[in-house]
Formats: structure tokens, C-alpha cells, sequence
């Protein structure tokens, strides 16, 4: 995986609350292989019905951070939404809330979703909207955004998403080190449980 | 302090700790689906075996067909289900194939089974893993990193998350069911009220409900954010779960039991958030909108969005309402209905057909309407008891056991424009057909809007309650 640490760029505001997982990766795409790119299938739909939509307009062309409202991403635990907007360039993303599952997956994916306040989204997204083009600046060691207008916010990431985004690991690398642990669990858990392992009678 | 369930069964599980407060947590379960394609390559592409074969389940439900499926003729439904076979077979995971009656929705199979127990984690790549918390088990929904991860290494690095308890007393009204208790929580706490936290239903209300009520309550937990929602185990789960056949038995019930005893919340245990509904002055509820918090009483109608002060939330809901295609202010009974899905993770269990079929009885449908069971063995006891002859006899189409319309991946898909009363858990735009309209509903009231082509207080109808 990539590493993160910093990255200033084209930010894309997207004023849609509650936008799912669905949304984002429609459910009749799913069967394709990650090969075919599922970027060709991002925001499917609502593109098709809005030949203006945010993400084709000129100006945002080449945005690498995508600015969301509350609860993006919820919905369907399906990770090709992630790797949809991924594909599509976009590097970071922030947003008010995120779904639990998606921001998970972020992660995963070496994509930080940055939670900001409601109030300081909904500014950014009216400075992106009002300067079509403008860029935003993620600095993941300083855990600062620095709007548009200069201003700067801090957000909160946890000391393990940070390392594993900082560094690019390989979780089940990471977990596998924990292999006596591990271990010892499941040698408990035999003995407590015998019945968890065995198939039905 | 007491604990509370979540952090007993969270405690019991805990492997190690990593930075920023991070817990390696031990999986007991790993139910896994088509879906579960990509993390299989990426497990095959890092050259790591499945770690614990004996502890993961595979069944398709995703992208099988629900009728005319032996053989599946269509090739990429057909290649969905063979290469979940194939993945099961190369690394000995256990299977309920199609063909088998144990098939069915992954999240209707676990508990039928008994492979969901209290007190244990399970995951699996499908939001509504949830479900499993009706019997007390620690479940929850992953992406495809994190499925390839507990295949690899049966563990999954995990924030504790923190705990609301939803306390729901009273007795439920006449036609009031499971699946208006969860739509009315989550209009009111809203599709992200729950978002961080682990949900604990309780009071008498919950107590009362049957497990399979439970797990709809629970299954639905993430549609208010919340990957896991659970139910403590009573008497009432333990009857329900013995001689199951992934049960444990003779003297092993017994340890499990003495075990599953002691996992309930003490009374004393602190929550970090309480909320509580009054069951007996729930009504019938349906969705008008696109997000599963625009759940309204049967009596209630359409917001208007000029009441909204917040611009965005505004904006989403005047977008709603076009989508739906809905006037704001318009009673929502009554709305014409051209389509009704009986089925999904949500509702398509035996207790679900039975209630369904109590208002189909006699009547006929008016509009196309299909009934999925969750598994071949709700199916099979359906039809045993005679309810497939009711549905069919009113015209509905009696199908195989899947995920079918809930999600549209199979092929059953509603058409756009068309408006589905549907019996499952998401009213996204798109999510049932592009363009396709989902007014979410109980059994009762999907079966009432079959009758009567129209969205409808159950209440109203003879049998409804």
C-alpha cells in the first residue's frame, strides 16, 4: 500500500447527505472483476440523470480530495466504493460523519477519511463551490487541513490508523506478528468451546 | 461499575492491543458470500491460506437465481456461484450449495444453523451481519480488506466502539410489528443516530419479541449506523437455539448454557447513550423517501422540506421527494403501489410468511407480487404448514431462497419508475432497480399494499392484525 503523509490538491465538494454505498457503486456493477475499474461505474446513476454533476464540471477535473456531507458512505458494506473513488483519483476524503463500515474500508485502502466538524465542512464546501478549482492542503503528521482561504483545521486520527497510513502497512503483516497470541487464544478457546470447531452431528 | 454485554463479549475476545487503543479481536464465526470473491484473490495473490477453514461458512444468496436455477443459465450469476464454491472447496470451508435446502440468505442460514451463538464474534462481508446480535453474539459487518484478513489470520484489529442502549417498554399494538419498531427508532434517531456505537435492545417490549423479531430489529441496526446491534440472550433464545445442528449438546449445551447465563448487561452497567420508545404508541410505519430514516407512521404524512432550516438536509429531502415522485404534506396511505417484494435478510422468515399470509388469505393480489423465503428450510417449512398455496393462490410468485429484490443482484429487479412496497431494509435510490421506487414495510402491511395496490394501514383489513 502507499503511504500518506501529505497532499495538496483539487477538492471537489459534494453536497449530498446520507449518500450510500449503493450511490456510489450501483449493486448491478458488483459482478464485475476489480480489473474492469470500477471507477467506470462511480456515481453511475447520478451522473446519467445530472449531465452537470460535480465531479464532471471542468474546474473539478483532477480533484484528489472529495469533500462530503454527513454519513457518506453508508449503506452496504461494499469496499469497490472506495476503490471506485480511488480509481478516480481522489486520495482523501472529508466529510462531517462517515459510515462506519466505508471509513473502515478507507483506511484499509491507505485513504484517510478526515472527520471535521459540520459547521467547518459546510464552509469548506461553499469555499470549493464559490472557487471552482481551488485546493485544499491534508497534512496527515500535523493532522491539519488548510482550507482554501487560508484557514487551517485539526482533526483526530488514531495513533494506529495514522502509522498504518504513514507507512503504507500490510495489516495482516502487522497481525501476524501476533502470531503467539493468537495462538494461544485458539488453544483456550478448543478448550473452553470444543464445540465451535466441529461440524453439525 | 457492571459491564455492560458488549464489553463482556469484547473483554472475552481481546488477542492483544495495538496502538491508539486499537483491540486484535478473536473471530469465533467467518460467514462468508459471493461477495467474498475479491478477498479470496487477495489471499491467493499473498500466497496465505485460510487460517481457520473450520470456523468459516460459505452459502450464495447474492446472485442466485430464484427460480430455474439448476443449472444457473445465466454465465456471470452462474460463475458468481461456482467461484464461491470453487473458493470453499480449495480451502475446506464448509458449504451450503445450491441444490442444498440449508441454502439460503448467509444472515437467515447462521442462526437456522446454530453456528450463531451468544456470546461469540461474527463477522462477514454484508453490512447486515448485524442481525446475528438477536442471539446475544458480537456480529458485525467488514469490507474486503477485512474479509481477507480474519481468512488469513481469524482476527480483525477493531476501535471498541461505544454502546447505546435502546430501551423499548410497552406492548406493541394490534398490527404493529418487529419491523416498526427498528423504522420508528431509526426516524428517530436518524440514519447516522447510531453511527460509533454498538446497539443493546432492551425492555419488555424486546423481551417479548420472538428471535425472530429480534433479528429484525437487529439486522437493521446498521441502517441507523450502527455496525452491531445486539439482544441478550434469555431463556427464550436458548430454547429457540437448541438442537440446532451447529448446537452444542448433552453436556456441552450445558456448559455453554452456564456459560451464555452471564452474559447479560448488569444492572448496573453505564451506557454511553440511552434512548427509549414507548411500543404502545407505535403505528404501522412505511418509508416516503430514499434514506431508511424517512419512516412515518401509516397514519402520518409526507415532510415538507420548507420546514428543514439546514440548507443540505433541505436539499436532500425536496431531492427525496423528486425521486419518489411524492407531493410534500401527502398522506402516506393510500400512495399507489405497482409492485411488493416479500423477502430479504430483514423479513423472510417463517414468522414473516405466517403474518404475511394471515392478510393474503382469502384475497388477491393486484399487483405483481413476490414472496423470497430466507432459506430453503423457511421454505420447505412454509410449505409444510401451507402458506406457499395461500400466496400462490392470490396470484403472488412463491420463489427459491436469496437475497433476491432486496438488492436487485440476481436479476429480480423492480423497474424505474415503478413503486415496490418491499418488505427489506434500504430505500436508496437505485437500490432495488435504477429508478425503482422502495417504500420499506413490515410483512403485514407489504401483504396489505399487495391486496389492495396501494400503500395501506394493515389495520384496516379484516385478519390484519
Amino acid at each position: 500500500m502507499k503511504p500518506f503523509t501529505t497532499l495538496t490538491a483539487v477538492a471537489v465538494p459534494l453536497d449530498l447527505v446520507n449518500c450510500d454505498t449503493d450511490r456510489i457503486v450501483p449493486a448491478r456493477f458488483l459482478r464485475q472483476p476489480r480489473s474492469a475499474g470500477y471507477q467506470n461505474f462511480l456515481f453511475h446513476d447520478l451522473r446519467e440523470a445530472d449531465r452537470d454533476f460535480v465531479m464532471d464540471r471542468p474546474a473539478y477535473r483532477g480533484a484528489r480530495i472529495l469533500v462530503a456531507a454527513e454519513n457518506f458512505g453508508c449503506g452496504s458494506s461494499r469496499e469497490a466504493a472506495v476503490w471506485a473513488l480511488s480509481g478516480a483519483g481522489l486520495a482523501a476524503w472529508i466529510a462531517p460523519s462517515f459510515g462506519d463500515i466505508f471509513l473502515e474500508n478507507s483506511y484499509k485502502n491507505g485513504v484517510p477519511a478526515i472527520v471535521l466538524p459540520a459547521a467547518r465542512v459546510a464552509a469548506l464546501r461553499a469555499q470549493l463551490a464559490a472557487n471552482p478549482g481551488a485546493e485544499v492542503a491534508i497534512d496527515l503528521p500535523a493532522q491539519t487541513v488548510r482550507f482554501p482561504d487560508g484557514s487551517l483545521a485539526r482533526f483526530e486520527v488514531d495513533a494506529f490508523r495514522k502509522a498504518c497510513l504513514q507507512e503504507g502497512l500490510d495489516e495482516i503483516d502487522l497481525t501476524l506478528r501476533h502470531e503467539g497470541e493468537i495462538a494461544a487464544w485458539e488453544a483456550r478457546r478448543r478448550e473452553d468451546l470444543p464445540w465451535l470447531a466441529r461440524g453439525p452431528d | 461499575m457492571g459491564r455492560t454485554l458488549h464489553e463482556k463479549v469484547w473483554a472475552e475476545h481481546a488477542v492483544a492491543s495495538g496502538p491508539g487503543g486499537r483491540t486484535l479481536l478473536a473471530i469465533d464465526r467467518h460467514l462468508v458470500h459471493e461477495g467474498s470473491f475479491h478477498a479470496f484473490e487477495a489471499l491467493r495473490a499473498s500466497g496465505r491460506p485460510v487460517r481457520r477453514p473450520d470456523l468459516t461458512y460459505a452459502t450464495p444468496d447474492h446472485y442466485v437465481p430464484t427460480r430455474e436455477r439448476e443449472p444457473i443459465t445465466h454465465p456471470e450469476l452462474r460463475d458468481k456461484v461456482d467461484t464461491l464454491a470453487a473458493n470453499a472447496a480449495r480451502s475446506r470451508i464448509a458449504i451450503f450449495p445450491v441444490g442444498d435446502v440449508r441454502q439460503g440468505i448467509v444472515h437467515v442460514v447462521g442462526p437456522e444453523q446454530g453456528i450463531t451463538q451468544p456470546g461469540l464474534t461474527l463477522v462477514c462481508g454484508d453490512s447486515h451481519t448485524s442481525t446475528h446480535g438477536a442471539l446475544g453474539a458480537l456480529a458485525f459487518g467488514i469490507g474486503a480488506s477485512e474479509v481477507a484478513h480474519v481468512l488469513a489470520t481469524q482476527a480483525l484489529w477493531q476501535a471498541k466502539s461505544k454502546t447505546m442502549r435502546v430501551r423499548v417498554d410497552g406492548t406493541l399494538p394490534p398490527g404493529v410489528f418487529a419491523k416498526d419498531v427498528i423504522l420508528a427508532l431509526i426516524a428517530r434517531i436518524g440514519a447516522q443516530g447510531g453511527t460509533g456505537h454498538t446497539l443493546e435492545y432492551a425492555g419488555s417490549a424486546i423481551r417479548s419479541l420472538s428471535i425472530e423479531g429480534r433479528m429484525t430489529v437487529c439486522n437493521m441496526s446498521i441502517e441507523a449506523g450502527a455496525r452491531a446491534g445486539l439482544v441478550a440472550p434469555d431463556d427464550a433464545t436458548y430454547a429457540w437455539l437448541h438442537g440446532r445442528p451447529y448446537a452444542p449438546r448433552e453436556a456441552e449445551w450445558d456448559a455453554a448454557l452456564a456459560r451464555w447465563r452471564l452474559l447479560p448487561s448488569d444492572e448496573d452497567a453505564a451506557f454511553d447513550a440511552e434512548v427509549s420508545l414507548d411500543a404502545g404508541a407505535l403505528e404501522p410505519m412505511a418509508t416516503w423517501g430514499t434514506s431508511p430514516e424517512h419512516g412515518i407512521g401509516i397514519t402520518g404524512a409526507v415532510p415538507d422540506p420548507a420546514n428543514e432550516r439546514d440548507a443540505a438536509r433541505r436539499e436532500s429531502l425536496e431531492k427525496a421527494l423528486r425521486y419518489m415522485d411524492l407531493a410534500p404534506g401527502r398522506r402516506i396511505e393510500g400512495i399507489p403501489i405497482q409492485r411488493v417484494f416479500i423477502g430479504s435478510c430483514t423479513n423472510s422468515r417463517l414468522e414473516d410468511l405466517r403474518a404475511a399470509a394471515r392478510v393474503v388469505r382469502g384475497r388477491k393480489a393486484v399487483v405483481p407480487a413476490l414472496v423470497v423465503p430466507g432459506s430453503g428450510l423457511v421454505k420447505r417449512a412454509a410449505e409444510a404448514e401451507g402458506l406457499d398455496r395461500i400466496f400462490i393462490e392470490a396470484g403472488f410468485d412463491w420463489r427459491e431462497a436469496g437475497c433476491s429484490m432486496c438488492v436487485g443482484m440476481n436479476g429480480d429487479l423492480v423497474a424505474g419508475g415503478e413503486r415496490c412496497a418491499s418488505t427489506s431494509n434500504r430505500n436508496f435510490e437505485g437500490r432495488q432497480g435504477k429508478g425503482a421506487r422502495t417504500h420499506l414495510m413490515s410483512p403485514a402491511m407489504a401483504a396489505a399494499a399487495a391486496v389492495t395496490g396501494a400503500i395501506t394501514d394493515v389495520r384496516r383489513l379484516a385478519n390484519g392484525e
